[in-house]
């Protein structure tokens, strides 16, 4: 097959593009699934949540969606650590975390989706901004700003969890009541504490994913579940709680996903997420950088 | 009771319920029972796995799909027989074919049990959440892939005709009261499928598989085996039920048997019934069921199916072990 | 005489940190052996290792004269090594009755073939009931157990799978002077029936007492392996973990 080069090379640079977004939309998921062992599969229903506050604001208030996902951040904290705070005293206090700890999930995603929903309808929404439209070109390469600059936030996002977890107490405290919560104990810190913080931030997360989602593409309720797919298939091929692993298979992700969308049609991507899932449990359990 | 007994009360149960909706002539009420006798199908096929051993499905809508589709893939073939083979071998085929639903309900069973078996066999071996992860993947991939699949109609959807009347032993049937009957026999036989694992020793190995996997092992149950055999019983059954869901529907889009209320209600039936004995399911599957039809008709599908999604995060959270849960306890509290 | 278990220079990390490093350990028939050592030593994961709760990366196990590497647990447990884990694991959805039934259902009739009627496997249960001490519990649950009555189902439930060999992973910790007494009686009952024992223990007393043999393990290394009153006295085990 004749490949023509710059329809190659376009497809690879928004596969780059692409994947920096798919980071930050599992920066969350590497947190609550690889290293407080929750497995909140409602974390797209919390991203797509995101992406509706931020076009309600954007439309009746004309606000940067990003400036507006940056407002919310607080309120998003909150939220997650309330939804920790029933999870655990519900489930996990319990010992009941597999079966009732993934229905309860389930039920929020659900919940979420029909919800918006009945509030905004089925019909695709989109944000309007400065960047949405224009693209930079560099040679053969054709970069759209409304791709270019969710992708530096995404990244940007991305550097700053990586720095928390690696140069603050409380982050540090967070990667170690994923390896040992007893020794957490005894070091006089709280580690329910710890991990509603770290669900807080998970979810926080998802409001700036939220906000990069509708700028990249219009969005209606289920978008959401086409992302449970690719969150879980990023973490688990770039193995459980590590960051930089989680970095790698993200781009990768959206590399593979960007070409196969242009050489074989946009209604392939989603099995590209699952294609991913299947082959790393089949020969890679721990992921590309898993411990 | 035994096994015989319970099915044939069952059979004479659902034998009466065809008989007063003949009698009365409510075309509406067959449609309504249907749906209901479905879901007691896909609550109960959720259960032997979700219940029993634990492990969460979130894909019930995919493995429903596959036997609703691998239907129509057969309902198509009939159509090309004359355009693809040779005469000599077009007449034999069309001998077989188009095939009865049982049939067809035999072939539902297959597709899905063999992709429940080999979803199993790829997860069950890891951790229990990503067997969970990988089932709700696998509703949105093969919806892609029915999607992107022009034979059976893609998208647009595919037409389905349902015959009016079918002729059995020189009597004619209604064709809706055929499908019901079809689905009542499936609920029956689910449902004893079901109490028959309870009491064996796979439902007794099913147990400690959801108690604690790791002391399981160490017992000498071969939990792995038994997981997979609890993955392609669930599967198969959710296969069946899907199998006749065309001729039901008459027109089958992508959209309606990936639908919303397939994932959510599988799960929710058997949670709010509870999940420890073959009743749970079929009361939740009854209630449930029932107050949807209501809702629907009167409210809106999406707020029906918004309380659905509140009922279970509430019951999951307040009374875990289900409807069946709270009248053990009432009872277990009023002995001495 | 042939050992019943040859592990034979096992090691296991987990990412970076290495739990077993080339471990090698012969037990006898009918032997008593003590193992010992400091907490993250290595003591449980070596357990593991032989139960095939994991698996060991390089090495090998063998278990009464054929090899068990990549064998499942459960088939381990059908070969006959049993275990009781550290943390009591009862089926918490069952009678205790029940909680014994399971091994001599997947165990005992995979090993001999269902020769056993209904009447016969409540009998069973029963003895074994009796033998702990449990007997009028036994249609209760597992959450109405004390301590060291949930200490006991388990060694319960390890001998219901009629087990060669038998390893007791710390089923003392914890428990006052006259329970440790009850589980240690119980554990010299078991090995006059013929079965070889692993015994995990902090306590010194129970250990010295019970063990004919004594292993010692450090950082994932056996630094002594022989009679206890000579392991006791050895330089290197007092300086690693009886103290200075």
């Amino acid at each position: 097959m004749d490949i023509p080069f710059d329809l190659l090379i376009n497809a690879i640079a928004a596969g780059l593009l692409l994947g920096g977004f798919y980071a930050a939309v599992t920066a969350g998921v590497s947190i609550s699934f690889g290293m407080l062992d929750i497995v909140n599969i409602a974390h797209p229903g919390f991203v797509i949540l995101g992406s509706y506050i931020a076009y309600f604001i954007n439309i009746n208030f004309g606000v940067d969606p990003i400036l507006v996902s940056v407002i919310m951040l607080p309120v998003f904290f909150a939220l997650g650590a309330l939804v920790y705070q029933v999870y655990y005293l519900s489930f996990e206090k319990r010992g009941q975390e597999s079966l009732r700890g993934l229905a309860f999930f389930f039920g929020l995603l659900f919940v979420t989706e029909v919800t918006l929903i009945l509030v905004f309808g089925v019909d695709y929404r989109y944000v309007e901004a400065a960047y949405i439209g224009p693209s930079i070109h560099i040679g053969l390469i054709d970069l759209p700003l409304r791709m270019l600059v969710p992708c530096i936030t995404a990244l940007a996002l991305f550097s700053a969890i990586q720095l928390f977890i690696t140069r603050t107490f409380t982050g540090r405290a967070i990667m170690a009541v994923s390896q040992d919560q007893l020794a957490l104990q005894l070091m006089a810190v709280d580690p329910i504490r710890i991990k509603r913080i770290a669900f807080g931030i998970s979810i926080a997360t998802a409001a700036v994913a939220g906000a990069l989602l509708i700028i990249i593409q219009p969005v209606e309720p289920s978008v959401g579940r086409e992302y449970i797919g690719r969150i879980f298939a990023i973490c688990v091929l770039g193995g459980l709680g590590s960051m930089p692993g989680t970095l790698i298979a993200a781009v990768l992700l959206g590399v593979v996903e960007s070409l196969t969308a242009t050489f074989y049609g946009p209604s392939w991507a989603p099995a590209v997420a699952f294609g991913f899932l299947l082959l790393t449990l089949a020969f890679r359990p721990a992921g590309l950088l898993g411990r | 009771m035994s096994t015989a007994k319970f099915s044939l009360i069952a059979v004479a149960i659902g034998a009466l319920v065809m008989a007063f909706a003949h009698w009365f002539h409510v075309d509406y009420l067959f449609f309504a029972s249907y749906t209901i006798l479905q879901f007691i199908v896909l609550a109960t096929a959720w259960n032997i796995l979700g219940g029993y051993c634990g492990y969460v499905n979130f894909g019930s809508a995919a493995f429903f799909a596959l036997g609703a589709y691998s239907s129509v893939a057969l309902i198509k073939f009939d159509g090309e027989i004359d355009a693809w083979f040779p005469e000599g071998i077009a007449n034999v085929l069309h001998h077989i074919f188009p095939l009865p639903i049982p049939v067809l309900i035999m072939f539902g069973a297959f597709v899905s049990g063999i992709v429940g078996f080999g979803m199993g066999y790829l997860t069950l071996r890891l951790r229990g959440s990503f067997f969970a992860i990988a089932t709700l993947a696998l509703a949105v991939v093969l919806q892609t892939l029915i999607v992107n699949w022009d034979f059976v109609g893609g998208s647009r959807g595919a037409y389905v005709i349902r015959p009016e009347n079918l002729e059995f032993a020189g009597i004619e049937i209604n064709y809706i009261e055929y499908l019901f009957a079809l689905m009542l026999l499936l609920a029956v036989i689910a449902l004893t499928t079901a109490r028959v694992i309870e009491r064996s020793q796979l439902g007794f190995g099913f147990a400690t598989i959801r108690d604690d996997e790791l002391a399981a092992e160490a017992c000498g149950v071969p939990t792995l085996r038994l997981k997979l055999i609890a993955t392609t019983l669930s599967g198969a059954f959710m296969g069946m039920a899907g199998a006749p869901f065309p001729y039901y529907i008459g027109y089958l889009q992508p959209a309606s048997a990936f639908g919303l209320e397939y994932a959510v209600n599988s799960i929710a039936m058997p949670m709010i019934g509870g999940t420890t004995s073959w009743v749970g399911p079929l009361v939740g599957a009854i209630l449930l069921g029932s107050a949807q039809q209501y809702a629907t008709v009167t409210i809106s599908s999406a707020v029906n199916l918004l309380i659905v999604g509140l009922m279970l995060v509430g019951f999951v959270i307040i009374a875990p072990n289900g409807l069946i849960g709270l009248v053990q306890e009432r009872l277990r509290r009023r002995q001495p | 005489m042939t050992a019943l278990l040859h592990v034979d220079n096992i090691s296991k990390r987990f990412g970076g940190f290495v739990a077993l490093d080339g471990i090698t350990l012969e037990v006898q028939p009918g032997e008593r052996l003590g193992l010992i050592g400091p907490n993250g030593s290595g003591k449980s994961t070596l357990v593991n290792c032989i139960c095939g709760t994991l698996q060991n990366e390089s090495g090998s196990v063998r278990f009464d004269g054929s090899t068990m590497d990549g064998l499942a647990a459960h088939e381990r447990t059908h070969r006959g090594v049993a275990r009781s884990f550290q943390l009591p694991r009862p089926f918490h959805s069952m009678t205790l009755a029940d909680n014994l039934r399971i091994p001599l259902l997947y165990t005992v009739h995979a090993r001999l073939g269902p020769l056993r009627s209904a009447g016969d496997l409540d009998m069973r249960c029963r003895d074994l009931l009796e033998m702990v001490g449990l007997a009028k519990k036994a249609k209760q649950m597992p959450r109405d157990l004390t301590q060291v009555e949930m200490r006991k189902l388990e060694l319960a439930r390890a001998m219901a799978a009629e087990p060669k060999l038998l390893i007791a992973d710390e089923s003392m910790a914890g428990l006052s002077h006259s329970e440790i007494e009850d589980i240690l009686a119980l554990l010299v009952q078991l090995s006059e029936r013929g079965i070889t024992i692993i015994l995990i223990e902090h306590i010194m007393s129970a250990v010295m007492s019970f063990s004919q043999r004594l292993a010692v393990l450090v950082s994932g290394k056996k630094i002594a392996d022989g009679k206890p009153e000579d392991v006791v006295r050895d330089p290197e085990v007092v300086r690693a973990y009886l103290g200075q």
